[in-house]
């Protein structure tokens, strides 16, 4: 299919590491029973395969190898060979014709080795293939996994991500990947904050300093109520017939 | 629009009692602001609600005069209505729980009371009809419900029987205590159908054991003792319920298709050991019987407490009934008339006298025929839609017969004139009267097939019909109404190819007299105000009809089309919520899935508007595609797609073909694409958009999102793929955004005048999950932010001891969703917002495949003290309004909630900034005040759907919500900024004005005559 011709061939792959290791310190993803598991073990190794064809027809080989490690603290890392000549004249050409460049990874968990086989599938993603060659190839993978450790899928972009039409002169910029590599676990949605807002409504109540105590009825009205039952008593002397009633409603 | 300046003017001079004072007035003006309430007279202005009850399924008319003016239904929405005869009008309406619950399984009628029972015979009520009451209900024993009737002691009814799978008991009507209870015997074997009580002193059970013999049983009315016990022979019977009814003197009359014969006998009798036989050939009927049709037979026991009729009828093929009579023997019948074509016979009783109604077609062209003509809109356009003139209209005739000769009575034909694009006749339910010269007078409801009840009076007048189908509406659009005349030959003036044709004199012509029509429609607007005004306003009617349709001046009028479950489409005026048009789709599945697509708008004079609805079988996934206009809702007759493949997804493009109607893509399940229309014009931009044309699918049942890109040969190919594995979480639901929509405003201002920009991606998908897990502990629900393009998670959060159902809302840079705690066992609501930033990536074009950065996501939680059951946002034209929640409730309330509440950056500590920025602190619990409720008392039952439109006016937002009933409002979530009020003092301010001008004029004058004699001076 590319009808370059070679005109020198690396024949000593340089396996170029780079690994970014994403450390969730409060990856608490509700792996309960996971606890287990955390102990003895190790990491294993799936495939990531890439494709970019100048007629769009996916055809995955492989890029390089992701290093997984699930537990308490997820992490990954990816140990990937240079691109060939071939590849890169093909690269280039699919970047003309602005076709994708796509990778993919198996479907796997992180934290349950039983379940990896029974998965079956892939998780795709793209990118354009210009932008990867003006971006001299600087991507960001993206793995993302779901509250049980499945993987769920995988996303690629560049940095910068615009075709601009820039020409990559050097090849030499087209050999390595520059690849940043992360993992995404969900993130919890927070509850209503009743606590923290009670607390609030209680430091606020004590600001406005202490409500005032709650005097009794005759405390608050005594100065009303002594003139009013002195000035009863002093007409029910006067007159004796309702006195010792109005003394009781007066009270 | 809160006005911001206000509260900077307070908080640049804070003190710090300067700053708790204003944090007080900035919370109150808040209220104010959103405080919105309908006045009392407003009410029904802007606004209307429409109730329904769906489709009948028992309807019974109340006592048999002249004058009675009530009718009673039940239908299968679990509803039982009473409506006024005369008017078609509700009178009272009982909602029952939806499902097998709430499911009427009979309604009987006797006097003052309609009995019921319920979900599956669960509950026995009974109802009082005058003003729909109940007087009483008792819970059954469990058991599934075969069949009730009445019973009468002593020419009294005073029980109802209630016939279970393994049960008798008798109840008595006046207060529905339990008289007996019976265990039926050897229920197991035994398949009880039917009971039977003529005004003896015993009810009668008849089950069948199939293909074997029949069971006849006979409890004492006293205390349920088995007096009698038999069975007969009956090889050739499998079901009393549909082959069997009771004539005369407790005669059981059966018929068997397949030896085409009708078998009789009597239940009390002990004499008779088994059927006796009466082959049809004998009666003359046996060549007649459509093949494959299962012969009916119609029976009718006018009185509870006496015996059935003599006379019945047989039916023996869709169109072909034989009234026939069981002779006083018992055991020989006679013909008495046969009736074909005839679609519906019923019985009718009317004090002694028994008749039957007979519903023939009736082929000719009417009279009265209905032309449509168009007369504004077409004399502009091409008249390409004006129909032949007298078209013929089918028709149906009802006639009268009598039951005891089988003669026709005279002067009784009804004519029911059938719809061009309604359903059949189904059902026909006749209500008998005596006349005062003792004759028999009727009136007949008729249901048709797309659940239309129509009341018929003599000789053939429509009283009133009510679309039941609109108690389930599925899906709608509004659409904007057309120009009219003058203002469409406005608009073509300045239309593309006015000025290259014409010259410019023709030009000149034409312009002056479209400024002459102008003037006249002027003028006549002016004699028609002039005209109304001496009138009371009472008489003034603006009577909506097809042709007086126009676009008012903020586009607040719009056409509902409106999809049913049934397959009926309405056109409806939003204004008045009168009915404009009606096209029933024959041949829709029942469990059809329905999707409609505005392809071209009324913007594109002279072309009519286009809709299509794409009709999906669920089973199948076939597709069909129904194109109309939406205005009139006649089918337009475009070619349409062969679609032999099940149709995945359907996409609305952007690009419109010559003609100005947007594109249409199917993708069938080889993920090959149909494109409609498909002219060159078409596939030629469709090539060359090829590579930016992308799609996603999602299969919920694997948990698979995947995203497509359409091939310059119009196959696709699939670049990405995301899997969320079934085993842990299931899809539920997944939503875009409204491509309507508009975002005004880029970013937010904050306190301290930075800007932080919104994340508007328009390809982003909110992909909401429930977990597999039910336990209350461990259940989870999954919100996914999923780019639509590039299939990249942009977000995914998990919201912990959380249930469906989960109702969201995805629109601008937010996603709001509601679910079930199920650890506090309360609704929640929670927010998110998506933010780039204070700084924008690339300021000037949003690309889904060029953001490598992904946003800030910020999130918070309240508690909502309702469950809710349907979630919308409010939806402007320039979306410079803020935006409100429009929240139905299962109460029927709908609930205008302010977006501002649902704000994450809502501050746990009021600070400066917070405070310029005007947000709201933040409070847990989420309020509900009644001023929100945009329907005051007009509660909206079960409601299922808000759909909101913008209008004209930025203001305003038109909004319709749907279920069981439809109610038509507007919302202004920012007040009426645009708009003078009613009570707008027109006098004061020109008075005021003029008296300045004056002032400023006389003064002057002052000022120069002493400026002059100044300098006189």
């Amino acid at each position: 299919m590319a009808s370059v011709p070679r005109s020198f061939l690396l024949l000593s792959i340089i396996p170029t590491i780079l690994i970014l290791c994403a450390d969730f310190a409060c990856c608490n993803t509700g792996r309960k029973t996971g606890d287990g598991l955390d102990t003895d073990f190790s990491g294993f190794s799936v495939p990531l395969e890439h494709s970019f064809e100048v007629d769009d027809v996916s055809r995955f080989r492989m890029r390089g190898a992701l290093q997984l490690r699930g537990g308490r603290e997820t992490s990954v890392s990816l140990s990937q060979s240079q691109l060939s000549e071939e590849d890169r004249n093909t690269l280039k050409e699919v970047a003309a014709v602005d076709g994708l460049y796509k990778i993919r990874v198996p479907r796997v968990s992180l934290t349950d080795r039983q379940t990896e086989r029974q998965m079956d599938g892939y998780l795709t993603a793209f990118v354009r293939a210009c932008s990867l060659v003006e971006s001299h190839l600087s991507d960001v993978i993206t793995l993302h996994t779901d509250v049980s450790g499945y993987l769920i899928g995988v996303s690629i972009v560049t940095i910068p991500g615009a075709c601009r039409g820039t020409e990559v002169e050097d090849e030499v910029d087209l050999e390595a990947f520059n690849t940043t590599l992360t993992i995404i676990v969900p993130t919890n949605a927070p509850q209503p904050e009743t606590a923290l807002f009670i607390e609030r409504m209680d430091i606020e109540h004590e600001k406005r300093g202490k409500p005032q105590e709650q005097k009794s009825f005759f405390a608050k009205y005594w100065m009303y109520i002594v003139p009013l039952v002195l000035f009863l008593m002093m007409s029910g002397a006067q007159d004796q017939s309702g006195g010792g009633a109005a003394n009781g409603g007066g009270r | 629009m809160y006005p911001p300046s206000l509260v900077v003017t307070f908080t640049k001079k804070s003190s710090v009692k300067m700053a708790k004072l204003t944090s007080l007035f900035v919370i109150l003006l808040s209220f104010f602001c959103i405080s919105e309430a309908v006045f009392e007279d407003q009410v029904g202005k802007f606004d209307w609600r429409q109730q329904y009850v769906g489709k009948t399924l028992f309807a019974h008319f109340e006592s048999n005069t002249q004058s009675s003016k009530k009718m009673f239904v039940a239908t299968d929405k679990n509803i039982f209505a009473s409506f006024n005869s005369r008017t078609g009008d509700l009178l009272w309406r009982h909602v029952d729980k939806t499902g097998p619950e709430g499911t009427i399984d009979i309604l009987l009628l006797h006097g003052q009371d309609a009995l019921m029972v319920v979900g599956d015979g669960r509950l026995l009520r009974s109802w009082d009809t005058n003003i729909g009451g109940l007087n009483w209900e008792v819970v059954l024993d469990t058991g599934s419900f075969q069949a009730a009737c009445f019973v009468a002691i002593q020419d009294t009814v005073k029980l109802v029987a209630v016939l279970k799978k393994a049960a008798i008991s008798l109840h008595y009507l006046s207060n529905g205590h339990q008289k007996w209870v019976e265990n039926l015997p050897d229920s197991d074997a035994v398949q009880y159908q039917a009971v039977y009580s003529g005004g003896e002193e015993e009810v009668y059970v008849l089950g069948v054991v199939p293909n074997s013999h029949l069971t006849i049983i006979a409890y004492s009315l006293e205390d349920g003792e088995i007096i009698k016990q038999r069975s007969v022979e009956a090889s050739w019977l499998s079901s009393v319920e549909s082959s069997c009814v009771v004539v005369g003197q407790g005669v059981l009359m059966c018929v068997d298709p397949a030896t085409l014969a009708l078998y009789t006998l009597p239940i009390q009798a002990e004499e008779t050991p088994e059927f006796s036989q009466i082959l049809l050939q004998v009666l003359y009927l046996s060549p007649t019987v459509s093949p494959g049709f299962q012969p009916v037979l119609v029976s009718s026991q006018p009185h509870p407490a006496r015996s059935p009729l003599s006379e019945f009828f047989l039916q023996l093929g869709p169109d072909h009934h034989v009234l026939l009579q069981l002779n006083a023997d018992g055991y020989t019948i006679a013909p008495l008339r046969d009736f074909q074509p005839a679609f519906l016979v019923s019985f009718a009783t009317t004090g002694k006298k028994t008749v039957a109604a007979v519903m023939t077609p009736k082929n000719e062209t009417v009279s009265r025929h209905r032309v449509v003509s168009f007369i504004n809109y077409t004399a502009v356009s091409k008249p390409r839609w004006l129909s032949p003139l007298p078209f013929p209209l089918q028709a149906c005739a009802i006639n009268l017969f009598s039951v005891d000769s089988g003669r026709r009575l005279l002067d009784t034909t009804v004519l029911f004139p059938l719809e061009p694009n309604g359903g059949k006749p189904h059902m026909l339910y006749v209500h008998a009267f005596l006349k005062k010269d003792d004759s028999v007078g009727y009136r007949v409801l008729v249901q048709t097939q797309d659940h239309a009840l129509t009341f018929i009076q003599q000789p053939g007048r429509v009283v009133w019909t009510r679309e039941e189908a609109l108690a389930d509406v599925v899906t709608m659009e509004m659409v904007d109404l057309p120009l009219t005349g003058t203002q469409a030959e406005l608009e073509g003036e300045f239309g593309k190819k006015a000025g290259k044709e014409h010259g410019l004199f023709p030009m000149v012509l034409k312009r002056l007299s479209s400024q002459v029509t102008l003037l006249q429609a002027w003028l006549a607007h002016l004699w028609k105000l002039f005209y109304e005004a001496r009138k009371p306003r009472s008489q003034v009617k603006n009577e909506v009809t097809i042709e007086t349709l126009s676009r008012d001046e903020f586009n607040l009028q719009k056409m509902m089309v409106m999809v049913t479950a049934s397959g009926k489409l309405f056109g409806i005026d939003s204004k008045s919520g009168s009915i404009l048009w009606k096209h029933y789709l024959e041949n829709v599945q029942p469990n059809a899935a329905f999707k409609l697509i505005v392809q071209r708008t009324t913007a594109h004079f002279p072309h009519p508007p286009q809709c299509t609805l794409l009709i999906k079988d669920k089973d199948t996934g076939l597709a069909t595609l129904h194109v109309f206009n939406p205005i009139f809702g006649r089918k337009s007759h475009i070619a349409l797609p062969a679609l032999p493949r099940p149709i995945l997804q359907s996409l609305l493009l952007p690009v419109i073909d010559q003609d100005y109607a947007k594109v249409l893509l199917l993708v069938d399940d080889q993920y090959k694409v149909t494109a409609f229309p498909s002219t060159k014009n078409v596939l030629q931009q469709l090539q060359e958009m090829a590579s930016s044309i992308f799609f996603y699918l999602i299969r919920s049942e694997h948990g698979n999102l995947s995203g497509f890109r359409l091939r310059k040969d119009l196959s696709t190919e699939r670049i990405w793929e995301v899997v969320l594995p079934t085993e842990v979480q299931k899809i539920v639901a997944v939503k875009g955004k409204r491509p309507n929509e508009h975002v005004h405003s880029q970013g937010r201002v904050m306190g301290d005048r930075s800007v932080l920009y919104k994340y508007l991606n328009p390809n982003l998908l909110a992909v909401v999950t429930e977990s597999t897990d039910a336990h209350p502990e461990r259940a989870f629900v999954g919100v996914f932010l999923v780019d639509g393009v590039t299939g990249r998670i942009i977000h995914e959060a998990v919201q912990r001891k959380a249930r469906g159902p989960v109702h969201f809302v995805h629109s601008e840079n937010w996603v709001v969703y509601e679910y079930w705690n199920t650890k506090s066992r309360r609704n929640e609501f929670s927010v998110l917002e998506l933010f780039e930033g204070t700084e924008l990536y690339n300021s000037t074009v949003f690309s889904s495949l060029d953001r490598p950065h992904l946003p800030q996501v910020l999130q918070q939680t309240y508690i909502f003290p309702s469950p809710i059951t349907t979630m919308e946002a409010t939806l402007t034209e320039k979306g410079i309004t803020s935006r409100h929640l429009l929240v139905g409730l299962p109460s029927g309330a709908i609930l205008s909630l302010p977006k501002m509440f649902l704000d994450p950056r809502r501050p746990e500590v009021v600070t400066e900034h917070s405070r310029e920025e005007n947000l709201i602190p933040y409070a847990p619990e989420m309020p509900i005040r009644t001023e929100w409720f945009i329907n005051y008392n007009q509660t909206v039952a079960r409601v299922k759907g808000i759909y909101t439109a913008p209008s004209g006016l930025e203001s305003t937002c038109l909004v319709v919500a749907y279920g069981l009933d439809i109610y038509q409002t507007r919302v202004y979530p920012s007040k009426q900024f645009d708009v003078l009020k009613d009570d707008y003092d027109y006098v004061l301010i020109s008075s005021v004005l003029f008296a300045l001008f004056f002032a400023t004029m006389i003064s002057k004058r002052l000022a120069q005559v002493k400026l002059l004699n100044r300098a006189w001076r």
